[in-house]
Parts: structure tokens; C-alpha cells; sequence
């Protein structure tokens, strides 16, 4: 009887081995070479999945927004002789990841006319990305994030106007006397320079 | 019973487990300034069991995000609650984590040994931060949308490795599907694991150097977790819980914005509150200093926070880091008190928070009309309704000579005089009541700065019209009415098929001697004269776009045109837009509510 119980508990004790904080920790060369050869095999099998997980998670890198050929944004006779800027969006085809857009909004610019040609300023501010709306008296370009001022030729009319460069113009081309073609691009904010997305 | 539970601790030494994770002996006892810990795991909770659900009804790409958070908010069951509870949560998780945080300080729990610990509670609140970045783009409207193009352009401006990052995370170049799906495993997959993790880290460590004891209040006796602690946990749990739903409640639900739509301006862009901060402190810095204002000082505030149990351990270091902490809290503070105030002394904030309110509203009307989300999505559905597209196209292409109620379609008073007719209403017997009035055919409202004030149109109106008999006016009102019903406009509908006979009448009175409107315009097989424009369908959707097509044809003005432009001819506008145009004027678009005649 009391052999059996001393059994059970020497049982209980075995499961118990995990809690045991006085393990000796081997020692030795060839405890030493072991250790290493199993981080060398576990480091070689998850390798592969991670090596293709970073592979495939760096895939935007490769990705480039296709050919920015001209596109028609309108005619001539819609903006305004005033001189005065007015919103147009920009209709072109889109590859987004798996679908392709024909023919479908891909941002929007403001044109103006300036003697007998036409200014084209893409919308997004240098600064941030956020939609620069022209001020309401109609004689500036005005940020509604951070405060960034432009004249309307898109040059920053003030000292403290956080942009680090003017608004982006785009290539314009009047074509057949009266379509307006524009190189539809967006730049990457918060640079002196205008760099291409 | 008993001897299940036996066999099971004999197999998994559960007892022991639970013992050592409830009987942790607390030096004086329970308090409930011990409860911060567990109202922030119980919040993750909250987040994990709110979240789950959502993800089962949520699509992560930029034609069903919108769409799919719509239909969560507005048609599934308790879904707006749902959404409601894992938005506000997550804002009373940023307080919670602020209060933690100020009580660590407060007490000095942050130094040794509890320095690791220190550090693991700050990593945690800034993977809450990023959870919260990241999980304002997911329903993919304008307000989202918007806020995270100035977060994903503030990552870009890092120098060398910036733009590559910024694609890394928007998926590309540009923001698509790529950047919905990527938001997303950041916000359910990867953001969550990392907290869970910390969170196991963080409560070790703590149970490993036990709760920090303010010095006076060592002389009560001792307590322990379970139960006295666990029930104060569990209220103060009880407490964020009701606060939540309250908030959820007040605000009758986390707000959804119209489809996100890169090329519609959205003026009130913000983050969310607990983020303003930032985007105030942006405003001080004038260019060139982008990296220096969005990245350097923010990560050296960081790095000084994350150094103050270092510092701690100096003499006069804590008090140091207590001024420090005040000194931040009350910075965040003013600067938040400043967004806001600038913003709501800003009218054109205001404003373009209203028409943001009134295009979210539209979207959700338009959604929940018979006619739906179609295929191409809440965008789609957004860039096709009159109501929404119409005041702008008019604004922009029509405005520089006609008005719409007096202003350019949008709310807005145009710079020029108006120098064409008041299109509200065309169509409508009240438009054609006042054209035919002698007191106002000549007035701003109608042809007062056309050529046409000086043509027969406006001699007939001030002559004969205005010398007409009792009986010729009456019959006159059957002409309007005949006239009218010409453009079938939906908001007459009921009243023009209730008034046939009136209006059958009338179409015979439009040849009658005195009133003869077929002596210059044509009207179905009458066709005397070809002066002013035809008044076949006058009105009606195809009239108005043959006179938005080319007003200089013969069955509108010919050669009397004045200044109206060939808007199809010349191709300034797409039929598609005329058509939207059109239809807003003519009060054509899905409605709730019938229109009233």
C-alpha cells in the first residue's frame, strides 16, 4: 500500500522536472558543437519562408505607376480667360494591384490660363499630400492641412508656409487649337525637389 | 467532479497555475490606484472580441472597404454598436494608457529593477498608436483617407530610406487595393500579435517585482489579487465599459465618411485627437524643416521618455522626470486646445466640416436607396448621383452667367453679376410663372443681362402679358401648365397627371390668338415659327441636353444664341456630365423621400 503511494508521487514529481530551477546546464565542447550545429539547422529551415516572406512583402518596391503619357484633360474653352484657376479631374488608365481601370479618375489638377498658355498644376501639396483648394477671395492657393500659401502661379507666397517647394507643375500641351493635354504626375511630398512617385 | 479536476491538475498542474496567478500576495493590500493594468488588458479584450467579428464582415480592398463597413454600420444587426464599441474603446485605451503611464512617473515604478518593465509599457502605447494610425484608413473613407496620406507622406520624408518605406507601406506607388490590405494585416495581424506578446512580458515582469507601494501606505496588512483586487478591477472594467457605450451611445456611433475619392478635395482633413497634437505642432515649422519637426524631435522626446529610468536613479532625476512628464502632458495639452480652437474660428473649416457631413450623409442615403451599392462600389455610386455632382459641375461650367437660387450651385457668390437666367427650378410652373411675369422677364432672374432683354420674347411679357385680360390669364396658367408638363419633371409628376384635362386644355390654348406661343416657338405639329427654342419637351431631360449640346442649333436660340457655349459640340463637357447636370436641375436623383410637388 504505502509503496504504491511512494510511487505516485515520484510520478508527480517527474511531470514536475519543467518547474525545476536547478537544472544543471551542460557543459562541455561537444555540448558546445551540438548547440551550435542545432542553431545552424532550425536558422537553415526558417530561413526559406522568411527569406520569401521578405521577398514578397518588398514586392511594392518593384512596382512603378505605368507610362505617364499625355492625357486629355479638356478643352481650352473650359478654363476660365480670366486667368483664374479651376479644378479638372484626370481621367487615364489605372493598374491597382489586380484590376485595371480604364478611363478612370486618377487625380486632378488646376488650370489656368497665363497669356495665351495654359498652367497646369497637379492639386496634392508639396507638403504633406493633402488637396490644396484655392482661398476664397480667389487670389491664392491654400492649404486647409498646414497652411501652405501659393500664388497662382503655384510659387510659395509666404515665409512660413510650410512647403518645402512650389506646387507641382505638370507638361502641358495645347493641341488641334483647342484640347488640353497634360503629363499627369504625382511627386513625392516634404522635398525640395519634385521627385516622380 | 472532484476527481475530474483531480485527474486534470495531476495531468496539467493547473492548480498551481491558477494559485500562483490569483493568490499574488499584494503588500498593503488591495487599492484601486492598482487598477490602470487591468482596465488596459480588459480593453484589449474589448479590442480582440469587437475586432474579430469585424474582420469577419470586413473586405480589405478599395472596392469593398467603404462598402463593407457601410453595410457592418448600417444593416447588419448591432453592427453600428459593434463598430461603435471598437472605435471609442480605442480612444478611452489612448487615455488609459496616458493615466498608466502619468501613475508609473508619479510613483517611480519605472525604476530598477523595473526598468525592462518601463520600457515594454512604452513600446506597448506606441503599438496602441499604431493601431490607431492604422486602423483610421480601414474603412476607406475621405476622413481616413485623407489623415493617412499625410502620415504615409511624413514617413516618405525620412531621408534616404523614405521613399521606399512610404511604398513599402502604401503597397506601391500610389494608394489602391495594396494599401487596404497591407493596413490591414498591420492592424488584425501583426500590431495585435506584438501587443499580446508585450502584454504576457509586461505582466510577468510585474509579477516578477511585485506592485510598486507608495511609501506611507506600507503599514497595511497585506492582501491578495483574488478577490479583493480582482473586484476592483473588475468595476473599474465595469466603469470603461459604461463610459464606452455612453460614448457610443451620445454619439450614436463611429462615424463613416464618404468613399474615399483622391480626386475631391476634403478641407477637413484632421487626424484623430489624440494625434492633432502633431499635426499642430507641423503647422511651426516653416520648409526645410519637415525631418527635423515630423521625425527628429518627436523620436528625441521619445528617446528622453524611454531614458527616465536612467535618469531616475541620478539624484533629483526623478523629480527631473516628473517636470518632464508635465512639461510634455501639458505641451500635448495646449497644442490639441489649438488645433482645436483655430479650427472651429476657421469658416472654412466649419464649412468644409459641413459639406463633409452632408456628402457622408448623401453616400449613406444613396447606399441604403432601392438601387444600392452597385458594382463599381460606393466611388462609383458617389461620381454618378446629380445630387452630388451636379452642384459642382454647375459651379464650375455654368456659374460664370447663371445662378442657382441666387448663388453658383455650391452656396457660393461668384465674382461676376449673374448674366443669364436663375436655372432653380427650370422647368417648374413657378420658373415659368415669373418668366411670364412682366414685373421679372426683364430682372437678373431671367433675361435682364442677355441679349434676349431686348428681344420678343421679353416685348411680349411687358406688352401683351401684361395687358391681359382676367380670362386670357387664367388661360394663360393652363399654357404653364401645359408647358410645364412638358418637361415631365419627377417633382411635378402627381400634379401634372391629376391635371391633364387642365393641362390638355392648355397645349390648345398655346395657338390661341392672344396668347400664340406658336407664332415664334414650335410645339409638336404646330411649327409656325422657329424664333425662340422649340417647346416640344421643353424641359425634359433631351431638351435640355440638345441645349446644353449646342444651344446655337435651330430648334433652341440658331443664330439669337448669346454667349451660352456649345457645351457637347465643343466637347467641354462629356455627356455624362451634361447628364448629371441635367438631372440635378430637373431634381432627378434617388431619393428617401419622394420629392414634394
Amino acid at each position: 500500500m504505502s509503496e504504491h503511494i511512494e510511487g505516485e508521487s515520484e510520478v508527480g514529481s517527474e511531470t514536475a522536472i519543467g518547474c525545476d530551477t536547478d537544472v544543471q546546464e551542460p557543459e562541455g565542447r561537444r555540448n558546445f558543437l551540438s548547440g551550435a550545429v542545432a542553431l545552424a539547422v532550425g536558422a537553415l529551415a526558417t530561413l526559406a519562408p522568411i527569406g520569401v516572406a521578405i521577398t514578397t512583402v518588398l514586392d511594392p518596391l518593384r512596382r512603378s505607376t505605368k507610362s505617364n503619357g499625355m492625357v486629355l484633360v479638356t478643352r481650352l474653352s473650359a478654363v476660365p480667360e480670366d486667368g483664374s484657376p479651376r479644378k479638372f479631374t484626370v481621367s487615364a488608365d489605372r493598374t491597382d494591384a489586380w484590376a485595371t481601370y480604364t478611363d478612370t479618375p486618377v487625380g486632378a489638377v488646376y488650370l489656368r490660363r497665363v497669356g495665351d498658355d495654359v498652367l497646369a498644376l497637379n492639386v496634392v501639396c508639396p507638403h504633406a499630400g493633402c488637396f490644396v483648394g484655392v482661398a476664397d477671395d480667389g487670389a491664392r492657393f491654400a492649404c486647409p492641412c498646414h497652411r501652405s500659401s501659393f500664388d497662382l502661379d503655384g510659387v510659395v507666397n509666404d515665409p512660413a508656409s510650410p512647403s518645402p517647394r512650389d506646387m507641382d507643375e505638370l507638361e502641358v500641351e495645347v493641341r488641334n487649337e483647342d484640347e488640353v493635354w497634360v503629363r499627369f504626375q504625382n511627386f513625392l511630398p516634404g522635398r525640395d525637389e519634385k521627385t516622380p512617385v | 467532479m472532484r476527481d475530474m479536476l483531480d485527474w486534470l491538475d495531476h495531468r496539467t498542474g493547473y492548480r498551481a497555475l491558477l494559485k500562483g496567478a490569483l493568490y499574488e500576495r499584494i503588500p498593503g493590500g488591495a487599492r484601486w490606484r492598482y487598477i490602470w493594468g487591468s482596465t488596459l488588458v480588459f480593453a484589449m479584450v474589448v479590442q480582440l472580441i469587437t475586432g474579430l467579428v469585424l474582420w469577419s464582415a470586413y473586405s480589405a480592398n478599395a472596392q469593398g472597404a467603404w462598402e463593407s463597413v457601410w453595410f457592418i454600420q448600417n444593416q447588419m444587426a448591432g453592427g453600428w454598436l459593434l463598430r461603435g464599441i471598437h472605435h471609442y474603446m480605442a480612444q478611452v485605451t489612448i487615455v488609459l494608457l496616458v493615466l498608466h503611464l502619468m501613475q508609473v512617473l508619479i510613483d517611480g515604478a519605472y525604476r530598477a529593477p523595473r526598468e525592462v518593465n518601463f520600457w515594454f509599457g512604452l513600446i506597448l502605447l506606441l503599438l496602441v498608436l499604431g493601431l490607431s494610425l492604422t486602423g483610421y484608413l480601414l474603412p476607406w473613407d475621405q476622413k481616413g483617407y485623407w489623415a493617412t496620406k499625410v502620415a504615409t507622406s511624413i514617413a516618405s520624408i525620412t531621408p534616404v530610406i523614405g521613399p521606399g518605406l512610404q511604398q513599402l507601406l502604401v503597397g506601391g506607388p500610389e494608394y489602391g487595393h495594396h494599401t487596404l490590405t497591407r493596413f490591414f494585416v498591420l492592424h488584425a495581424g501583426v500590431l495585435p500579435a506584438a501587443v499580446a506578446l508585450l502584454i504576457v512580458g509586461h505582466i510577468y515582469l510585474f509579477r516578477r517585482h511585485g506592485v510598486t507601494v507608495p511609501k506611507s501606505k506600507k503599514k497595511r496588512p497585506d492582501g491578495y489579487f483574488w478577490p479583493e483586487q480582482v473586484l476592483k478591477d473588475g468595476v473599474a472594467s465595469l466603469v470603461v465599459m459604461a463610459t464606452v457605450l455612453g460614448l457610443v451611445l451620445w454619439s450614436g456611433g463611429a462615424h463613416l465618411g464618404a468613399p474615399a475619392d483622391p480626386t475631391e478635395p476634403y478641407a477637413a482633413a484632421r487626424p484623430e485627437w489624440y494625434f492633432l497634437f502633431l499635426f499642430q505642432w507641423l503647422k511651426y515649422f516653416p520648409a526645410g524643416w519637415e525631418f527635423l519637426a515630423a521625425q527628429v524631435i518627436p523620436g528625441l522626446v521619445l528617446a528622453l521618455v524611454a531614458a527616465m529610468p536612467i535618469i531616475g536613479g541620478w539624484k533629483y532625476g526623478h523629480r527631473f522626470n516628473l517636470g518632464v512628464g508635465a512639461a510634455l502632458l501639458a505641451g500635448v495639452v495646449m497644442l490639441t486646445w489649438v488645433a482645436r480652437v483655430e479650427d472651429g474660428a476657421d469658416p472654412a473649416f466649419v464649412q468644409a466640416k459641413a459639406e463633409a457631413e452632408a456628402m457622408a450623409e448623401r453616400a449613406s442615403e444613396l447606399a441604403s436607396a432601392p438601387s444600392g451599392i452597385p458594382v463599381g462600389g460606393g466611388l462609383a455610386m458617389m461620381r454618378t448621383d446629380p445630387l452630388t455632382q451636379g452642384p459642382k459641375i454647375f459651379a464650375a461650367n455654368c456659374s460664370q452667367c447663371h445662378r442657382f437660387e441666387g448663388h453658383d450651385g455650391l452656396g457660393g457668390e461668384p465674382s461676376d453679376a449673374p448674366s443669364a437666367a436663375d436655372l432653380a427650378g427650370f422647368g417648374s410652373r413657378a420658373w415659368l410663372q415669373g418668366l411670364l411675369d412682366p414685373e421679372r422677364v426683364a430682372t437678373d432672374e431671367y433675361f435682364g443681362a442677355t441679349e434676349h432683354v431686348r428681344g420678343r420674347m421679353v416685348r411680349f411679357v411687358q406688352r401683351g402679358v401684361a395687358a391681359f385680360e382676367p380670362d386670357v390669364r387664367e388661360d394663360l396658367e393652363k399654357v404653364i401648365m401645359a408647358v410645364s408638363a412638358e418637361a415631365g419633371l419627377p417633382g411635378q409628376a402627381e400634379m401634372d397627371a391629376a391635371q391633364e384635362a387642365d393641362i390638355a386644355q392648355g397645349r390648345l390654348l398655346m395657338s390661341s390668338e392672344e396668347i400664340n406661343c406658336t407664332r415664334c416657338h414650335t410645339f409638336r405639329e404646330m411649327t409656325d415659327g422657329d424664333a425662340g427654342p422649340a417647346l416640344t419637351g421643353w424641359g425634359s431631360r433631351e431638351w435640355m441636353l440638345g441645349m446644353l449640346h449646342d444651344p446655337t442649333d435651330r430648334s433652341f436660340y440658331g443664330n439669337r444664341n448669346d454667349r451660352m457655349p456649345s457645351f457637347g459640340a465643343d466637347e467641354i463637357l462629356s455627356d455624362a456630365e451634361m447628364g448629371l447636370v441635367v438631372d440635378w436641375l430637373r431634381g432627378d436623383w434617388t431619393s428617401q423621400h419622394t420629392p414634394e410637388p
